[in-house]
């Protein structure tokens, strides 16, 4: 040890220090400045206001109008329907978009690629409840347009998720099936889809999932299903309703969660 | 047989993997591709079946040079060429059987392949094939769910499948424990044997190489600094290729991992 | 050779037996049928929407940032210093439910309770907390901040405690070993071990804060989305097809950036 030691240890250079300091500091200073903009036009009463309301609410949230239940089956198969139609719709799509995004399959790289990859951040950018704004102002309210809403937003989601895992696939696979003299669409069957497979049903599953939750608000902007009923109890005030609605939606995510658990876990 | 004339590869990063490599290979002869890492092996092999595409040289396979071919035509003779892999290669979430069967890829149409529908013909070989490599009673099993020594017997049998003229063998021995290194070399070396295969076998180990191959090509960063017979191996000729090195001791070590004590003979024989 | 069978079938790998296969498939059979039934299309009007359809195409090919620039530009200031508000105050919020949450760090009765708070979280729909939150606090940008703030809690919450539930307990031991408090344990064994993964997530939940901006403002609760609900309403595509092309472009740019930072950051 000729080395000589530093007369105080410290946890990081200084240089450093500073930078991360810096660092904290201009996001506190961010912070408090929008929070300034954000809050310039809230109208603080409202605020203070607040836990009455929603005591208020609460009271009328009790007893829940186990009475609506009935009403609400109709809606809920619809829900489902939107959700399931949705979603196989949308991995439809997704499929060839995602072999023309990775980049060990896609025939272009130059051209369709980018395409591909456009419609994948475009679908993924997108809120399934604004896509459903739009198409209901273009074909009308009603189950279509929320189907074709959770086809368009899954596209991204799964198109995304499957061409990372096509990218991912052993190249040593692959490359044994062309020495054999395969052509490419029999490359394409016997050496990629048996590596993604288990990937893409794990996929499509987490997302139908995901589309169960988002398809129950579609009627909101009125693309059919449960939604629908919580904006009509929404209007008329009827909390107790809501809350049965409320209540629904949770049981269905909760058991479409552990469904899509069980079906991922039968698969790896 | 395979005749490889003034074969060059240059990598778009300007690695110089080969250059100017003029070969002959003869029927049914086994040919042991030794060298350093990096000294080009793999490629040499892959620019054969232009898995790597060469980027200067002739390849004749037979009376076609395979460096001309378009698409269509080099899928119609790749499948002339059987290729075993180090690692296997297999399809891991197919079954044996559909691993053995995709050797056929190249002779079935596309629909074929898709329903799994091949001809009674194949199905009947590949039921052959597999009890030949002693793999009858797995045909039905997933490939991920068998040995390395088993993995790669299905990987000779696919490429047997193709009934090649040729078998293009990397590193068959690389991820398996010297008695199932053995027992792979003794197959292939029986299988060869059996129907007159030409091989290239790419091979890392200097004594497996010499106890099992015909021929010995040394390559030394893309350029060929040896070929003979084993028996011609010397302390020089090994210097020459791998760099100085004490390769008495060297061998020793191997041997002593080797576990069938004949080939220890056959290696101090060499060596004497 | 003529011994070998000459036929082969691929083995059922996942359902192996043949009645529940066939029973499986009608199912999905049956089921495909009534839902596709059960979806009642009104084609006339669809016919009409196709036009309507083409406006909004057009309306995306060629935007109209300037008619509406004051609505628009007012509704992204919203939209972007709500996620930036709400993602700090979720994420500081956050890290005490995560750690809370966590098996092997707390007493059983903290855990349930934290556990219980994230999955209410994050079982209630954003679109569903605002419809309350505005109801409770007022329409505008507030409302929203609220909401994402609650639900980045079940996010970052479930992902940290998730994290810190599979941490190199080995670590955990050595600093415990040394005397250290429950506190230094936080500090010295698991702070090091998940800092990373907690930046890496709260980047992503910026991201999807902003996304979320997006969507809240339908039901009142400030934000681009508000903007966005007024110029479909009105039939206007090309300022709609504007404000889209803003949010692609801004979750494009928030994307790549933080995948930069968080490359930079470790």
């Amino acid at each position: 040890m000729t080395q000589t030691l530093p007369r105080e240890w410290a946890h990081r250079a200084p240089a450093q220090r500073a930078i991360l300091w810096l660092g904290w500091f201009a996001l506190v200073a961010l912070f408090v400045w929008c929070w300034q903009i954000m809050s310039k036009d809230t109208i603080w009463a409202f605020v203070w206001d607040a836990p009455d309301q929603a005591l208020d609410i609460g009271s009328r949230m009790m007893p829940p109008k186990w009475a609506y239940l009935p009403q609400l089956m109709k809606p809920l198969w619809d829900t489902l329907n939107i959700a399931t139609l949705g979603t196989v719709g949308g991995v439809l799509i997704a499929i060839p978009v995602a072999f023309l995004a990775a980049r060990n399959t896609t025939p272009s790289t130059t051209f369709l690629r980018p395409v591909a990859l456009f419609i994948i951040v475009t679908s993924r950018s997108i809120n399934s409840l604004i896509w459903a704004l739009l198409l209901v102002a273009i074909i009308g309210p009603g189950l279509l347009a929320g189907i074709i809403a959770i086809a368009l937003r899954s596209i991204g989601f799964v198109g995304k998720l499957l061409y990372e895992a096509i990218e991912e696939t052993d190249p040593r696979q692959i490359e044994a099936i062309t020495a054999t003299g395969a052509g490419p669409a029999q490359v394409l069957t016997y050496g990629i889809v048996p590596q993604i497979l288990p990937a893409f049903w794990s996929i499509s599953v987490f997302r139908w999932d995901i589309n169960i939750r988002e398809s129950a608000i579609l009627g909101l902007v009125g693309a059919g299903g449960l939604g629908l009923k919580m904006n009509a109890s929404l209007a008329i005030l009827a909390w107790d309703q809501v809350f049965v609605i409320l209540l629904l939606i949770l049981a269905t995510v909760v058991l479409s969660e552990w469904i899509s658990a069980q079906v991922r876990k039968a698969i790896i | 047989m395979l005749k490889l004339k003034n074969l060059s590869k240059t990598y778009k990063t300007g690695d110089t993997a080969l250059s100017d490599v003029t070969l002959e290979i003869d029927k049914g002869q086994l040919v042991g591709l030794i060298g350093p890492s990096g000294a080009g092996k793999s490629t040499l092999i892959r620019c054969i079946n232009r898995l790597v595409e060469p980027t200067s040289g002739e390849v004749w396979l037979g009376d076609v040079d395979l460096a001309q071919l378009g698409r269509a035509d080099l899928r119609h003779q790749r499948r002339r060429i059987g290729m075993i892999f180090q690692e296997y290669a297999l399809v891991e979430r197919l079954t044996v059987m559909e691993n053995v069967l995709s050797g056929r890829l190249g002779y079935v149409p596309f629909w074929r392949s898709w329903l799994r529908r091949f001809e009674a013909e194949d199905i009947r070989r590949a039921y052959e094939l597999l009890d030949r490599v002693g793999l009858l009673q797995h045909a039905n099993k997933r490939a991920d769910a068998l040995s390395g020594g088993q993995r790669q017997r299905v990987g000779i049998a696919r490429a047997l499948m193709q009934t090649p003229d040729l078998l293009l063998v990397d590193e068959p021995t690389a991820s398996l424990d010297p008695k199932t290194s053995r027992q792979i070399m003794r197959l292939l070396t029986e299988i060869c044997a059996e129907r007159g295969l030409p091989a290239i076998v790419n091979i890392h180990d200097v004594p497996l190489a010499q106890s099992f191959m015909e021929r010995i090509v040394g390559l030394r960063a893309g350029t060929v600094v040896f070929d003979g017979p084993p028996t011609d191996l010397s302390e020089a000729a090994l210097t020459e290729i791998y760099g100085a090195e004490d390769w008495n001791t060297m061998r020793r070590e191997d041997d002593d991992d080797a576990s069938v004590p004949l080939d220890i003979q056959d290696a101090a024989e060499v060596m004497a | 050779m003529s011994s070998y069978p000459g036929t082969w079938r691929r083995p059922p790998q996942i359902v192996s037996d043949k009645r529940v296969r066939l029973a499986l498939q009608l199912g999905v059979l049956v089921y495909l049928v009534l839902a596709l039934g059960s979806v009642e299309v009104n084609w006339q009007r669809v016919s009409e929407g196709l036009e309507r359809g083409q406006r909004f195409i057009m309306g995306f090919l060629q935007p109209d940032f300037s008619s509406r620039w004051k609505d628009i530009s007012q509704g992204l200031t919203e939209s972007l210093t709500m996620t930036l508000t709400s993602t700090v105050v979720g994420v500081l919020v956050s890290i005490p439910f995560g750690i809370g949450a966590s098996r092997n760090i707390v007493p059983r009765q903290i855990y349930v309770f934290c556990r219980a708070v994230i999955a209410i979280s994050r079982s209630l729909q954003e679109l569903i907390v605002a419809i309350f939150l505005v109801a409770m606090f007022g329409f505008g940008p507030f409302a929203g901040f609220l909401t994402l703030s609650f639900a980045t809690i079940g996010f970052i919450g479930k992902l940290l405690a998730d994290e810190i539930e599979e941490i190199d307990e080995a670590q955990v031991e050595a600093i415990r070993s040394t005397g250290a408090s429950w506190l230094q344990m936080l500090n010295y064994a698991i702070q090091p071990q998940i800092m990373p993964r907690l930046i890496g997530l709260s980047l992503y939940r910026l991201d999807i804060n902003f996304r979320e901006s997006a969507v809240i403002g339908i039901v009142g609760a400030g934000g681009i989305g508000a903007t966005l609900n007024t110029a479909i309403d009105r039939y206007e595509y090309d300022s709609a097809g504007a404000i889209l092309l803003i949010i692609i472009a801004i979750v494009m740019v928030a994307e790549y950036s933080s995948s930069y930072l968080r490359k930079f950051l470790q």
